[in-house]
């Protein structure tokens, strides 16, 4: 029946790719919509496991062995000699593999796409490792790896960063002059009143040569401040 | 016309480079020593003109002087070549770069105008560019040369950089670089690659007429790809970046935007029309009368438009779009006698026109005045200026002794030639017009009296770095209708 | 010399060793070492080119590890083919490699203090692993490849600030995703030809009619996919504005110009050399809609580009439209496209190499790239500037820049395949950039802020102090290689000529249509 032969046809025949697929999806969508980066990088991580599992899986034959010599093969083993007679073709260079025969190829699984994959595994875990690291670093410049407050963040950096130099160097006047006012009002202020050692930071900036007499208690109080709220 | 003979001569080159030895020299001598660097600007110009000058002898005698600069495809070459057309527009420019260059030592050093430095190098790349637009020989050249110029002006046309400058520069540039970026390129890259399967090489003396095996529509909108991408040519509705650029200092104004910038639009148009075309095929098109249709509602409009400007400079541009128009439509009229007389136009507008640019600066040098209303009496105080100015406006109307008067005359001839009577009568109204927007001025200055409040007035003119060059030039317009036999065998029309 | 083309990869491979060993020795030994493995492997890039050039099929190939050719289709080994096309690519990449490594020494000294050892390092890795993409004849060598510069990269974009950590962290998951497509395809090819040789795939493909495949439709789009969005074709592009950026100067002035032209490399070869003319020209529907696609790419970037106030990040948004002006010329499937294609490569790695070098020295020099904080430059820095627009005037096509033969060819091949839309959007883009570097030039040289508001005395007074004019040009470590690439941009338009030869001869192999019959 139609029906039965497409169900054979999709999930049987052809189940790797369904499997891979499904993976590839699941990778794919946790990198693009988790809000963890880290668990981007879990996605990631199954993306790239999805590949390396079609590619072994194309690999595969049927009644075949992983492929490594068995012993009898080996041309470099105790058999070597009837192995090289036997298999030997005729322009064989020395350094070249010794090719098997069809019917003994057929009982190796493909070794190629096992060797590509395990460049694949070094690069995936090469990628991923870069990445850890770079999440770290984010984590400690931001305090943060949910995506959407360092998405908040990040475009006030980038606000910032991209504001008119002109802009900027008038902000930075404004700054100036407004904390050279508050200086010079703390001044003012802590030469005409003499209690005014309680009253929080700005007062208290390196001006303790102007403070008049005050109780002892709360002079060693403000003494005791080290360094000025900012 | 016969079998030219080609000489090899690597005289176009000095033409060209001496101004950028000039550059060098300018940039060098900067700022402290002035009088060096304008010492330094004379002698390439003098340079210059001893070149083209040297090379006229051979063109008269009918030869063709060719110099291969580089094979930049390989199909196509950067060709100079020097014949007739091409050596009258480069006699035309070199002799005015003199004149202007005198003139503009007395503008800039009257007003104490800053970075003059920066004003006569480009001043120099504008000429070396010019140079190369009139002795180009394919269109590929020609197109390199037009490009060069547009960038080498802006600098020039924004000098005052201020608000004003931005305008007018935006607009200039605009217009230019649109137009010769979008129509110009794609009509350039078409000739190339389609002429019987292989390459055109758009060479101006090999390929006349071979834009004629394309099909009539092809050829018809090829033509007006052309004729707009030239943007400088200031065809109606391309028009307005020639009064934008008025913001520029007059110097640059006189020579470049009477003399160098628009006469390279409409020479490259002319070469189109007359070495791409050819009269032949040109003349078979139909919807050609297109062509001149748009030049004739050009002239007309704009000597309107110049009716009711009352600044004498913008006055002046909108009269140069017009006189423009003539030059178009003695190309578009596809007859020998009119194309001769488009080019012997663009000589003598030239010279008529130059003189009233300098005569506007000199006004706005020795009194800052910038308005028609204003220069009521002028002539007393100002003989020689306004003098020149009468003479400049009568050689742009067109009246003889003066040489504008040639150059509309073998327009009328070439329209005749062809049976267009209203191209005729499009030539005498707008000389009519013209007389209208350029006469009253000399007269209010001549012979209206001067404001009261002004009082009793010495002649004080310009500075004489100013006033010697407008008489010059006005002497010019006299020399020119005496000596046009050979601009005429220049412009290829047997007198 | 025999093995030249090894010799690409030996320099700089060996290059990065003693550079990060140079860490214990003495820290300052790394520019030098630098500089000297990139001088060897230019070397080797212009010798490989000659011999290509002098070759019979113009074309070496290398084996690695003596392999041959011998087992049906080609061979069993990895083969390294310099044929024309890849030559002149290396060699540009080596090159860029080369004036970036000499520019880069006060920018890493500044930036990135007391990690010169790495950085360099990570940067001669970067070059190697782009000359091997350039290089290399196999496909799965080529995901390798495209992952080592691609890891690498990521490596030199994070070093700067922790916002450069951050863009970082978005490009390499799209950067992942991208390369990984490409390896699914190079898995489907696989299924179907047996070989990973780029020549042999497509021997087996031709051989076996297999233009009709499912399998081979489907890599054909999944390698597609996965190249366009490693070259930030719109709209993957999102990943390039912030990560080219924010990241060290030197890197960005490294990646810019090559990262996103070797990817398009990659496809021209993939599209010519592994599919084939016919398979990926006819037999598949991109022909019809990518050049939509293409103008939609390039309007957009157009746009944002035109929204910038900061000329790095308006490089960027160039870059975007850049990428896609190349693969339209190879889209509208035509022989000119194609050279113009290939030749807007060349030139395009050498005019924004130009630009970034000198948008490097602007914020060297006055601490911002924004355009408010430019003006008076010209009297600052002729030389810098003259060589920064050499440049500009190349993006925007002017004579006799690069820039304005690439254009040419494109438009020629826009109009002689008959697909206008790709000629009309290369025209608009022209505007645009016109407009963007006038008014570049606008805000450096005039008295006039963005509002149209005067700002100086009149009679060109900038409202600078004499402090701010005076001429104060960048170091001679920085200015000289801004002006060789000035000059390269010049030359190669001068001699562009002997380059499109080059390139024809490449493109005889494949038979391209040279266009519609037009009257």
């Amino acid at each position: 029946m139609e029906g039965g032969s497409l169900v054979s046809e999709l999930f049987i025949e052809r189940l790797n790719y369904c499997i891979y697929v499904i993976l590839l999806l699941i990778g794919l969508w946790a990198m693009l919509a988790k809000r963890n980066l880290v668990k981007k990088l879990i996605g990631m991580s199954i993306f790239q496991t999805a590949i390396i599992l079609f590619y072994v899986s194309i690999a595969v034959k049927k009644d075949a062995t992983i492929p490594i010599y068995l012993a009898e093969h080996d041309p470099h083993g105790s058999h070597a000699k009837v192995a090289t007679e036997e298999n030997a073709t005729e322009n064989q260079v020395a350094y070249n593999p010794v090719e098997l025969k069809p019917e003994t190829v057929k009982g190796y699984a493909n070794p190629l796409p096992h060797v590509l994959m395990l460049t694949a595994i070094v690069v995936g875990v090469a990628t991923l490792g870069l990445a850890l690291a770079l999440t770290q670093r984010i984590y400690q410049g931001y305090g943060t790896i949910e995506e959407d407050e360092l998405l908040d963040k990040l475009d006030r950096a980038d606000e910032r960063a991209s504001q008119s130099p002109i802009i900027k160097e008038k902000r930075n006047a404004q700054r100036r002059k407004s904390t050279q006012r508050a200086k010079a009002k703390a001044a003012a202020g802590s030469v005409t009143k003499s209690n005014m050692a309680a009253k929080p930071s700005a007062v208290t900036k390196g001006k303790k040569k102007a403070q008049p007499k005050k109780s002892p208690s709360k002079t060693s109080a403000t003494k005791a401040k080290p360094k000025p709220k900012s | 016309m016969s079998n030219p003979i080609i000489i090899e001569d690597i005289r176009p080159l000095i033409a060209l480079i001496a101004p950028w030895f000039g550059l060098i020299g300018i940039m060098m001598a900067g700022e402290k020593r002035a009088n060096l660097r304008e010492l330094i600007t004379f002698s390439a110009a003098s340079v210059q003109v001893a070149v083209v000058l040297s090379m006229l002898p051979l063109v008269l005698g009918g030869s063709i002087i060719e110099f291969h600069i580089w094979q930049i495809f390989s199909y196509v070459p950067m060709l100079l070549r020097v014949d007739g057309p091409g050596l009258l527009f480069a006699l035309v420019a070199s002799i005015l770069w003199i004149a202007t260059t005198l003139y503009s030592i007395g503008y800039m050093r009257g007003l104490h105008e800053h970075a003059q430095t920066r004003f006569y190098s480009f001043f120099a790349l504008s000429l070396s560019a010019t140079m190369g637009v009139a002795f180009s020989a394919n269109l590929l050249t020609i197109y390199f040369f037009y490009e060069m110029l547009s960038v080498s002006t802006f600098p020039l046309v924004t000098h005052m950089q201020d608000k004003e400058a931005r305008t007018g520069g935006r607009t200039y540039l605009g217009y230019l670089l649109f137009t010769s970026l979008c129509l110009l390129l794609p009509a350039l890259s078409w000739c190339y690659i389609w002429l019987d399967g292989g390459h055109m090489t758009m060479d101006f003396l090999a390929d006349t007429g071979k834009i004629g095996h394309f099909s009539e529509t092809t050829q018809i909108v090829l033509l007006f790809l052309f004729t707009y991408g030239f943007a400088k040519a200031g065809l109606m509705p391309f028009h307005s970046w020639l009064p934008g650029a008025m913001v520029a200092p007059t110097p640059v104004s006189a020579l470049l935007h009477a003399v160098a910038v628009v006469k390279v639009g409409v020479f490259c148009v002319y070469r189109v029309y007359a070495d791409i075309y050819g009269t032949e095929v040109l003349s078979k098109i139909s919807g050609e009368e297109w062509a001149m249709i748009l030049a004739s509602a050009t002239i007309l409009i704009s000597s309107l438009i110049a009716l009711s400007q009352d600044n004498l400079k913008r006055r002046l541009a909108f009269s140069t779009i017009g006189q423009l128009g003539y030059i178009i439509l003695g190309a578009a009229i596809a007859t020998d006698r009119g194309q001769g007389g488009a080019v012997l136009h663009i000589a003598m507008h030239a010279c008529g026109k130059i003189t009233l640019f300098f005569c506007a600066g000199a006004i706005f040098v020795a009194t800052g005045k910038k308005y028609v209303s204003q220069l009521r009496g002028l002539g007393r105080r100002m003989p020689i200026t306004m003098g020149a100015f009468m003479i400049g406006s009568l050689s742009v109307i067109g009246l003889p002794p003066l040489g504008g008067f040639i150059s509309k005359w073998y327009l009328a001839l070439g329209a005749l030639d062809r049976e267009a009577m209203w191209v005729v009568a499009v030539l005498l109204i707008s000389s009519l017009l013209n007389v209208f927007y350029l006469l009253p001025v000399a007269v209010t200055a001549f012979f209206r009296s001067e404001d009261s409040e002004e009082g009793e007035e010495p002649i004080k003119e310009a500075p004489w770095p100013c006033v010697v060059p407008l008489a010059f030039t006005a002497l010019g317009c006299f020399v020119l209708f005496f000596w046009s036999d050979a601009l005429l065998k220049l412009a290829g029309v047997t007198p | 010399m025999e093995n030249a083309i090894a010799w690409i990869f030996i320099f700089p491979l060996f290059g990065s060793v003693f550079v990060a060993l140079s860490r214990y020795v003495n820290i300052k030994l790394a520019y030098p070492i630098s500089v000297l493995s990139m001088a060897g492997a230019l070397w080797a890039g212009v010798e490989t080119l000659q011999q290509a050039m002098a070759s019979p099929n113009h074309e070496i190939s290398y084996l690695l590890g003596g392999w041959t050719l011998d087992l049906y289709p080609r061979g069993v080994g990895i083969e390294f083919r310099a044929d024309l096309l890849a030559s002149m690519i290396a060699l540009i990449v080596l090159g860029v490699g080369l004036l970036v490594t000499v520019y880069s020494k006060i920018h890493v000294e500044k930036e990135t203090p007391n990690k010169e050892a790495i950085y360099y390092s990570l940067m001669l890795l970067q070059i190697t692993g782009l000359a091997g993409i350039c290089l290399t004849g196999d496909a799965f060598n080529l995901y390798v490849l495209i992952e080592v510069a691609a890891l690498t990269g990521y490596g030199l974009i994070a070093m700067g600030s922790n916002r450069a950590a951050a863009a970082t962290y978005n490009y390499l998951i799209l950067g992942t995703i991208g390369a990984s497509l490409y390896l699914l395809g190079v898995g489907y090819l696989y299924i179907k030809t047996g070989t990973l040789n780029m020549v042999g795939i497509r021997e087996v493909i031709e051989a076996n009619g297999l233009a009709d495949s499912a399998t081979m439709q489907v890599a054909f789009v999944l390698i597609g996919v996965g190249i366009l969005i490693k070259m930030a074709f719109f709209p993957f592009h999102a990943w390039l504005p912030n990560a080219y950026c924010n990241a060290p100067t030197t890197t960005s002035c490294l990646l810019a110009p090559l990262v996103t032209k070797v990817m398009i490399y990659v496809m021209i070869r993939m599209v010519l050399s592994v599919f084939g003319v016919e398979f990926s020209f006819e037999s598949t529907i991109w022909v019809s809609c990518m050049p939509w696609l293409v103008v939609i790419a390039i309007v957009c970037a157009a746009f944002l580009a035109l929204s910038q106030r900061e000329i790095k990040r308006m490089l960027a948004y160039l870059i975007v439209a850049e990428v896609g002006y190349m693969v339209g010329g190879v889209w509208i499937y035509n022989y000119y496209g194609l050279i113009g294609s290939i030749f807007h490569i060349i030139s395009d790695a050498c005019m924004t190499l130009c630009l970034f070098l000198g948008a490097g020295i602007i914020l060297h020099k006055c601490k911002t790239t924004h355009f408010d904080g430019l003006r008076g430059l010209f009297s600052r820095m002729p030389l810098t500037m003259i060589g920064f627009f050499i440049g500009g005037f190349s993006i925007i096509g002017l004579p006799p820049t690069c820039g304005f033969f690439s254009k040419w060819y494109l438009i020629t091949g826009g109009m002689v395949s008959g697909r206008w839309e790709y000629m009309v959007v290369l025209m608009f883009s022209t505007m645009v950039m016109v407009v963007l570097f006038f008014r570049l030039i606008e805000r450096i040289h005039l008295a006039v802020d963005e509002s149209g508001k005067d700002l100086g005395k009149g009679h060109g007074d900038l409202g600078l102090t004499k402090e701010q004019t005076r001429f104060d040009e960048a170091p001679l470590v920085m200015l000289v290689p801004l002006l060789v690439s000035a000059a390269t941009v010049l030359i190669i338009g001068v001699y562009n000529q002997d380059v499109v030869n080059q390139i024809e001869t490449f493109l005889q192999a494949y038979d391209l249509p040279k266009g519609v019959e037009y009257k």
